[in-house]
């Protein structure tokens, strides 16, 4: 049983990295070409090997405060939203109150409205009060998808820990705050780690709101590149040394999470 | 089962008020709209369900409904099988676990619009790697110009971007079950196919249910990687229902009419997302009746 599938195994492992990878060498290939030589021939290398399109990201202000920005927003984001979901998932992992099944079923539909359909009353709502082109303007807009998310993830790993924890300690005298503060969270440490993950890839990668509700002081990276697309005409070169370096800050995250997604996670009592 | 306590409200409080602010105010904004004909700022007429009236008999919105349910349906046949065969053949420990892990989540970091950028130029015939091995091939690409091709390589650039996500929930999920298992199943003489259906299957049920959910949810509302890519077109061969809204709300500026397709769209996705939930926990539930009769 564990001898032969091992063959189709790797081979479909091997396929799968090969179809994952090539489209993003594609991007990091352009990024050291000239513009001549990525508009003129089809070279699987770069023949004229250059920094210029980094060099131009680095030193232009327009192009680095946009990674600054949104890395700022992304960072607001992560912390109220796992700030909030924490003690709300662990009520709905735990206890049963009024209405628990309906305002869950409802946090969830916050998740599944297009941000399309945001797009005009955010716009109206944080103009009148004087929320536009700030960072924590983006940060709450993002709340919408992501709040609902971490509640949803959070309460999976909780109802995973056995309540008889919870009563021992809340016997042994512990107070509430002092119980999930030192004695739960490091049990769900795993569950913070892949929400946090799973905050900062959304918040990371929406373009429509953070768009819409930004324009010059927290502009961000994603928007910097649709705007310089459509004005200069087509610099392919900075927009792929761009893309490159927005993959960047999210390989770093995967690489500090990969261990607890590697050592599983089943969500809630299976 | 659970204690009773509504107490739990408190808790609960936090992220009802953020959500309401962020969720409730903007949809109460979209309401008001969808009943008024806003001629000016300052002059405004209830018009009553009139919008509603005829979003829904418009011929173009019906298309790109079916258009999106076609896309949605495809993206779930496609990548929740992939997901789960990659999750199985990915390795279990040691660094090649971290490598695979670090190689098949990188698509998920990527800005949507950078995704749509990736597969814009890898698809062209001229400088893509992607359409200059198909046209070298002897295929007639051209997404820019084929119906089909468009819809194809936004699908597969929708399987390359997210099938990781069903990838890693299942991989999570697979690691999590207990070696017990397997040597049990082993002793039992359990096919490799049993092992999947009765082990692995039932014990992936609460990962698998976020993945499905979330992939459904945004590919029902997938806007970004598209228009960049296609634009929606060639004619509207690829416009979803965001990009239709979108071209409704920004473009024309129809307050009105967006706002009523606004709150239609989210009573689609509703509907079906509650059907879905319903069907996966009913199905989950009678996979674990499965699990405790091989069990006994």
């Amino acid at each position: 049983m564990r001898e032969k599938p091992i063959h189709w195994r790797s081979a479909f492992l091997i396929l799968y990295l090969l179809f994952a990878i090539l489209p993003l060498y594609w991007m990091l290939n352009m990024s050291f070409k000239t513009n001549t030589e990525i508009v003129g021939t089809l070279t699987l290398w770069p023949r004229e090997f250059t920094l210029r399109h980094y060099h131009t990201i680095f030193t232009d202000p327009a192009w680095y405060s946009g990674y600054i920005n949104s890395l700022i927003y992304v960072a607001i984001n992560t912390v109220i939203s796992l700030a909030v979901a924490l003690p709300a998932a662990y009520a709905f992992s735990r206890y049963s109150f009024i209405g628990d099944k309906h305002v869950f079923f409802w946090l969830l539909t916050n998740r599944m409205t297009p941000p399309a359909v945001f797009l005009l009353p955010f716009f109206q709502l944080y103009s009148s009060l004087g929320l536009m082109d700030t960072h924590i303007a983006v940060a709450l807009a993002h709340l919408v998808f992501n709040v609902p998310l971490a509640v949803w993830i959070l309460e999976g790993f909780m109802s995973g820990v056995p309540r008889e924890i919870d009563e021992t300690a809340y016997v042994d005298g512990y107070s509430f705050p002092r119980f999930f503060l030192t004695i739960f969270l490091p049990l769900i440490k795993a569950g913070v780690g892949v929400t946090a993950f799973f905050c900062f890839m959304f918040s990371w990668v929406e373009l429509l709101l953070a768009r819409t509700l930004t324009s010059v002081n927290a502009k961000p990276i994603v928007a910097t590149m649709t705007r310089t697309v459509s004005a200069a005409g087509m610099d392919w070169g900075v927009l792929a040394a761009a893309g490159v370096l927005t993959i960047v800050p999210g390989g770093i995250v995967i690489w500090f999470v990969r261990r607890y997604i590697a050592k599983g996670f089943a969500m809630g009592r299976v | 089962m659970k204690p009773i306590n509504q107490k739990a409200w408190l808790l609960v409080l936090p992220v009802v008020v953020c959500v309401a602010f962020s969720a409730i105010l903007p949809l109460m904004t979209i309401v008001n709209y969808s009943v008024q004909d806003v001629i000016a700022p300052d002059r405004r007429v209830f018009v009553g369900t009139e919008w509603f009236a005829s979003v829904l008999q418009d011929q173009d919105l019906h298309n790109a409904l079916w258009r999106q349910i076609g896309f949605s349906l495809a993206v779930l046949l496609v990548e929740i099988p992939l997901g789960i065969l990659l999750a199985l053949c990915m390795p279990a420990a040691g660094w090649q676990a971290s490598a695979v892990l670090v190689i098949v989540a990188l698509s998920l970091l990527i800005p949507w619009n950078v995704v749509g950028t990736i597969w814009q130029v890898f698809g062209r015939t001229d400088i893509g790697l992607l359409g200059a091995a198909l046209s070298w091939m002897g295929f007639d690409y051209n997404y820019t110009g084929d119906d089909l091709d468009a819809w194809l390589t936004v699908l597969v650039m929708d399987v390359w971007h997210w099938t990781p996500l069903v990838a890693l929930l299942c991989y999570a999920g697979l690691r999590a079950i207990p070696q017990a298992y397997y040597q049990a199943a082993r002793i039992d003489g359990a096919s490799r196919m049993a092992v999947f259906r009765y082990i692995e299957l039932p014990r992936m049920r609460g990962v698998l249910m976020i993945a499905v959910l979330l992939r459904f949810m945004d590919s029902f509302m997938i806007y970004t990687e598209p228009f960049v890519l296609t634009g929606g077109g060639p004619g509207n061969a690829t416009t979803f229902l965001s990009q239709y809204l979108t071209q409704k709300a920004v473009g024309q500026f129809d307050l009105g009419p967006a706002a009523a397709f606004s709150i239609v769209y989210f009573l689609i996705i509703l509907l079906l997302c509650f059907i879905l939930y319903n069907w996966i926990l009913r199905a989950g539930t009678s996979g674990a009746v499965d699990e405790e009769s091989t069990h006994a």
